[in-house]
């Protein structure tokens, strides 16, 4: 089943007058693991605001073939203040809601649901605690047990290891893919970590503001080793 | 004691209790979004559109709330617009907004014959000036803002809390800041007469700071937040009937006080707490 669909997406910015993303077409299908790769200003980061909505597309249309509460979103270094008063729990929780749902308080299957994503992410132990208080990869868990609270079948995720130590950063990848397997949930990630693109990822896009290469993780190897990928 | 009661007695004092209690709350309640969202100082410049309205009302003889009531309204939700229009952060557009609202009312009180008891009274608040209209619109007020909280709660929290992912959520985050812009506008017009249009601003900022200093959830922010202003708004009002001081002064005080010490007593513990850890 597809899940997203871009046709001939382009994204400009400064009054219209340069693209960071230009003509860019590809569909992202159920249960799939996708990297998408390429130098700083090649244009991911925007294409992933595109799709989520927090930036408006210039021409071409995204289309959701399921509802965008259905669409998780993570960026890159998305820290919560540290003065922030508001406790693991509660930054969790609040992930259950989405425009679709229009009852103004949580329900029990919230609560299950919350309570599941901390047990799934190892952050039960901090429950209580303060989001502003916990170490950069523990917050970067408990944002990803938020955004599984949106019941996704898409995560979006934006260089979320960016700032985190490798250790911590294997046991995301890890959990990423525990999530790709066991709850089929698709993943369209931007990255630099091409170690990590190689060992989890079942597809790569090439960016370089259009797309450069669409395919499997086999066959971006072999053009690579060929050299005819020359901007990653 | 018995002068105290007599003095609860009084009705124009007791529609001061009563509206200065239900501005405390309100405050109290937008304060918490506010702070985390970095506007606070949104009361304080709104707080100075007051003034400057106040000044207009008083200059063209109109009754002063059906002048500022919409001037403020306005003022509130041009910040909001243009701090996310330009994407620059809020205090620019606050400065700018608030000290020329400022000058534009100094400017009109001058040319229309200079300070007079009203525009004093104004920028610092008298209890003399709650009438009866007062009483119903803080009643109104009130109602609609914690009728707001108890529905969009969760709304807000993720809105305050998380912009970027509200947004991606689908939320829509802009309506959200314009009925907080609204209803702080509509606070601090009521509020103002109370506490002045220069002090207002103290009852957005104290509670909500000095209970992020107390409790960790976002819930118990809220609630330790209303409780902590009504309460330093009673006793503000008490000290200043006991020792004669101007009221909306004596509430900041009392809030000050009550910051300061939540913190000695925080320190003091932590660091008992840090020297039983090293033995």
């Amino acid at each position: 089943m597809e899940l997203l669909t871009l046709k001939q997406v382009s994204i400009a910015y400064d009054n219209e007058r340069r693209f960071a993303v230009e003509n860019v077409s590809f569909t992202v299908n159920e249960g799939e693991y996708i990297c998408l790769i390429g130098s700083n200003g090649s244009g991911k980061s925007t294409l992933l605001k595109g799709i989520t909505g927090l930036v408006p597309v210039t021409s071409g249309t995204v289309t959701r073939h399921i509802r965008q509460g259905q669409c998780g979103y993570l960026s890159q270094n998305h820290m919560i203040g540290p003065n922030f008063p508001a406790t693991v729990y509660e930054v969790i929780l609040s992930g259950t809601q989405s425009r679709e749902k229009h009852l103004p308080f949580y329900t029990k299957q919230d609560r299950k649901l919350a309570q599941r994503a901390m047990e799934m992410f190892g952050v039960s132990d901090y429950r209580s605690r303060r989001i502003g208080h916990l170490s950069g990869g523990q917050q970067q868990r408990v944002l990803l047990a938020r955004a599984f609270c949106t019941s996704p079948k898409l995560l979006l995720l934006d260089e979320p290891c960016a700032g985190l130590d490798p250790v911590i950063t294997r046991e995301f990848y890890e959990l990423l893919a525990r999530l790709n397997k066991e709850e089929h949930i698709a993943i369209l990630m931007a990255s630099h970590d091409l170690e990590q693109v190689e060992s989890y990822a079942g597809r790569v896009i090439v960016m370089n503001q259009t797309v450069e290469f669409d395919g499997t993780v086999d066959a971006w190897k072999e053009a690579a080793v060929k050299g005819e990928l020359l901007n990653v | 004691m018995s002068d105290l009661f007599t003095m609860f007695s009084y009705a124009f004092i007791q529609r001061a209790l009563l509206v200065g209690l239900l501005i405390a709350l309100c405050a109290a309640l937008l304060g918490v979004i506010l702070v985390q969202k970095r506007y606070s100082l949104i009361g304080h410049g709104l707080g100075d559109v007051g003034f400057a309205s106040t000044a207009l009302a008083v200059a063209l003889g109109l009754p002063v709330l059906s002048v500022s009531i919409p001037i403020v309204i306005v003022a509130a939700c041009a910040i909001m617009f243009y701090s996310q229009k330009v994407k620059s952060s809020g205090d620019i557009a606050i400065g700018m907004v608030a000290t020329g609202a400022l000058a534009t009312g100094v400017v009109i009180t001058a040319v229309s014959g200079g300070f007079n008891v009203d525009v004093s009274d104004y920028m610092f608040g008298s209890i003399l000036a709650i009438s009866d209209t007062d009483v119903v619109l803080s009643l109104i007020l009130s109602a609609v803002i914690i009728v707001l909280f108890v529905l969009c709660y969760n709304r807000l929290f993720l809105v305050t809390c998380d912009e970027t992912f509200a947004r991606a959520s689908g939320i829509r985050v802009s309506f959200y800041q314009f009925v907080i812009a609204l209803l702080t506008a509509l606070t601090v017009v009521l509020g103002m007469r109370m506490m002045g249009s220069l002090l207002i601003s103290s009852l957005i900022i104290f509670p909500a700071v000095t209970a992020g200093k107390l409790v960790k959830s976002f819930k118990a922010v809220v609630c330790t937040s209303v409780v902590l202003s009504m309460v330093c708004f009673f006793f503000g009002i008490l000290l200043s009937f006991v020792v004669n001081l101007p009221t909306g002064a004596s509430i900041v005080i009392v809030n000050i006080v009550v910051l300061l010490a939540v913190l000695a007593v925080k320190n003091l513990v932590f660091s008992r707490l840090l020297r039983y850890d090293n033995t």
